[in-house]
């Protein structure tokens, strides 16, 4: 009798599927927890229970507190969750498809068209950065899609067979003239640096259940689409000519994964500013510690990165509270000792 | 099962492959053979729908053109001289993406799919590798996966480009043997390979391209002359031929 090899692809898994949910779950509850006000996490349960028609669960918390709990506190998590976990995700298709594990979801453009577009709405329509203006994501949204698009279209005029690296330089590009020209505009008008400043280094300072529902969709939609081609991107990982010869449309394929990470991407940056570094940490500490094979990375991206930002977003908020540290100070700041313990601590080739 | 009818390749103003035709059938190994640049590989993947070309290719009698791509790669494997093979996928999980054209876009295995990749693991004696990292593996056992992953495909045209490169003497003859196993099974197998002994060994037909053009076509004993070698590898050899094969052995000029 012949043995009958064990064939079978690690997907997530589920003690990594359970860890990721309940580091989300844990995250998600200290966020609404811990404040100047600090909320028991059972309130909180029974608060969110009261609003369940047919429970007949009482209200537990008084006016003040229940204000800053589901106006100011629940948005502030919801929309780093949704910003952690598009920005993780986003940085792991991005690494997928270009093959490059130093890819980030601004790889192509994002950051520097949305910068851009954000400091010229400050500058030119004197658009205000707080109190749920709309001028100033609108134009971070629209700069970060005009950028992408003249990435893509630069990198592909270079001829398809050497898309990968041509667009990646593009995008290098497209970052250096973005930002040449966001410098330029901000030391024209200083008066404003201190607007253009706090919004490019990013933060949930503001954050209200209208920025949550402008970005949900992109990132729900984005999301859907990466988490679906997550078997896909491992074919990609043999490179162009197999996932070609395997019958999959690569550049095809490249295209719908570019333009729904950076959908997503720019909704987000558009409601958050700019935070680095989550698009690199959460999809390498997922390699290191679960499977490099998408099929993990990309599911527990999306969950860990949204994990992450809100418990950094916690931190921002606190540690000189009632002053905010910026968010990416805080992501930088505890992101890269934490890789580099995790990178120092893995034995094993993953 | 696999054939071209006057195939030209052009980078830009350079023709790498100049109206090459033939024919392979099932059981039939192909080997193209020639020097450096001359057009072996650009033919191969012109084979395997990775390049654009003039001319037709026939799969089955239909022209490559008109199917579609998951229809070709259903139809042919192909090996690069150079596989990626990402380290920390285990050979289970790398010889399972082999069965790529048989699942929709979106999809993901089904058991049909885990069972053909468990023949092609026990085809190639990989049963016992299937949980281990392709990273961890030697080359003459990277190689079986790279071959059992295109096996999953289930195709009956095989095309592997080199596929004895950077292999020892022994694990050179193994590949080649558990390919020429392939090839009884009945699969249409061409390849390009550079050594010409082995070449001459393997497949029953070879085709000396030069050039990007055919300059000699047929058995070992017909092709491999000392002159030919001469004229197109700009080398010298001696040939030996005895039963057991046709024997091109380089030689000093002094």
């Amino acid at each position: 009798m012949e043995a009958t090899p064990r064939v079978e692809a690690r997907g997530v898994g589920l003690r990594a599927g359970l860890a990721t949910t309940a580091f989300l779950v844990a995250a998600l509850a200290v966020g609404l927890a811990v404040g100047p006000v600090h909320i028991g996490v059972g309130s909180i349960l029974r608060s969110a229970l009261s609003y369940v028609p047919v429970l007949h669960v009482h209200q537990p918390l008084g006016a003040v507190d229940h204000a800053v709990l589901w106006q100011l506190r629940a948005p502030r998590v919801a929309l780093a969750a949704l910003v952690g976990g598009m920005l993780a995700v986003a940085g792991a298709s991005y690494q997928g498809i270009f093959r490059n594990p130093l890819c980030d979801p601004y790889l192509l453009g994002v950051a520097g068209g949305a910068g851009l577009g954000a400091t010229l709405a400050i500058v030119y329509a004197e658009a205000a950065t707080t109190g749920g203006s709309w001028t100033v994501p609108l134009a971070a949204f629209a700069g970060a899609i005009a950028a992408v698009i003249v990435t893509y279209a630069l990198g592909r005029s270079v001829g398809v067979s050497h898309m990968t690296g041509a667009l990646v330089l593009a995008g290098v590009t497209m970052a250096t003239f973005t930002a040449a020209v966001q410098t330029f505009v901000q030391q024209q008008h200083t008066q404003q640096l201190q607007s253009v400043y706090s919004w490019l280094l990013g933060g949930f300072s503001t954050a209200t259940w209208h920025d949550v529902a402008i970005c949900a969709p992109y990132v729900a939609a984005s999301s859907l689409v990466l988490v679906l081609h997550r078997r896909v991107l491992d074919v990609l990982s043999l490179g162009d000519d197999e996932a070609a010869s395997l019958g999959v449309d690569v550049n095809r394929t490249r295209l719908v994964i570019v333009v729904a990470a950076t959908l997503g991407t720019a909704a987000a940056v558009s409601v958050s500013g700019l935070i680095a570094f989550v698009g690199i940490i959460v999809p390498h500490t997922i390699r290191l510690l679960v499977s490099t094979s998408y099929r993990a990375v990309i599911p527990l991206s999306l969950l860990a990165g949204a994990g992450f930002l809100v418990l950094t977003d916690v931190v921002a908020r606190t540690v000189l509270s009632p002053e905010e540290l910026p968010i990416g100070v805080v992501t930088a700041f505890l992101g890269a000792p934490f890789f580099a313990i995790v990178l120092r601590s893995s034995r094993t080739l993953r | 099962m696999i054939e071209t009818r006057d195939l030209w390749l052009r980078f830009g103003p350079v023709a790498a492959v100049r109206g090459l035709s033939f024919r392979a059938e099932p059981g039939g190994w192909t080997a193209l053979i020639g020097p450096n640049g001359a057009g072996k590989t650009s033919a191969l993947r012109a084979l395997a729908g990775l390049a654009g070309y003039e001319g037709e290719v026939l799969l089955g009698g239909r022209d490559v053109r008109r199917l579609g791509r998951r229809a070709v790669a259903r139809l042919v494997a192909f090996v690069p001289q150079k596989p990626e093979t990402p380290a920390a996928l285990t050979v289970a999980e790398y010889v399972l993406l082999g069965r790529t054209p048989h699942i929709s876009y979106l999809g993901g295995e089904g058991r049909s799919d885990r069972e053909a990749a468990a023949r092609a693991l026990r085809r190639l004696e990989l049963e016992r590798f299937a949980g281990r990292p392709l990273g961890s593996l030697s080359g003459g056992e990277l190689q079986r996966a790279v071959l059992a992953r295109a096996l999953a495909q289930e195709a009956p045209v095989l095309l592997l480009d080199e596929p004895t490169t950077a292999l020892d003497l022994g694990r050179q003859q193994l590949v080649l043997e558990l390919v020429d196993g392939l090839r009884r099974d009945g699969l249409t197998v061409v390849t390009t390979m550079h050594d010409l002994t082995l070449a001459g060994q393997y497949a029953e037909r070879l085709i000396l391209l030069d050039e990007g053009s055919v300059v000699a076509e047929g058995t070992a004993a017909e092709v491999l002359s000392a002159p030919n070698v001469a004229a197109h590898y700009g080398a010298n050899v001696r040939v030996v031929e005895d039963e057991a094969g046709v024997f091109v052995f380089p030689v000093r000029t002094r």
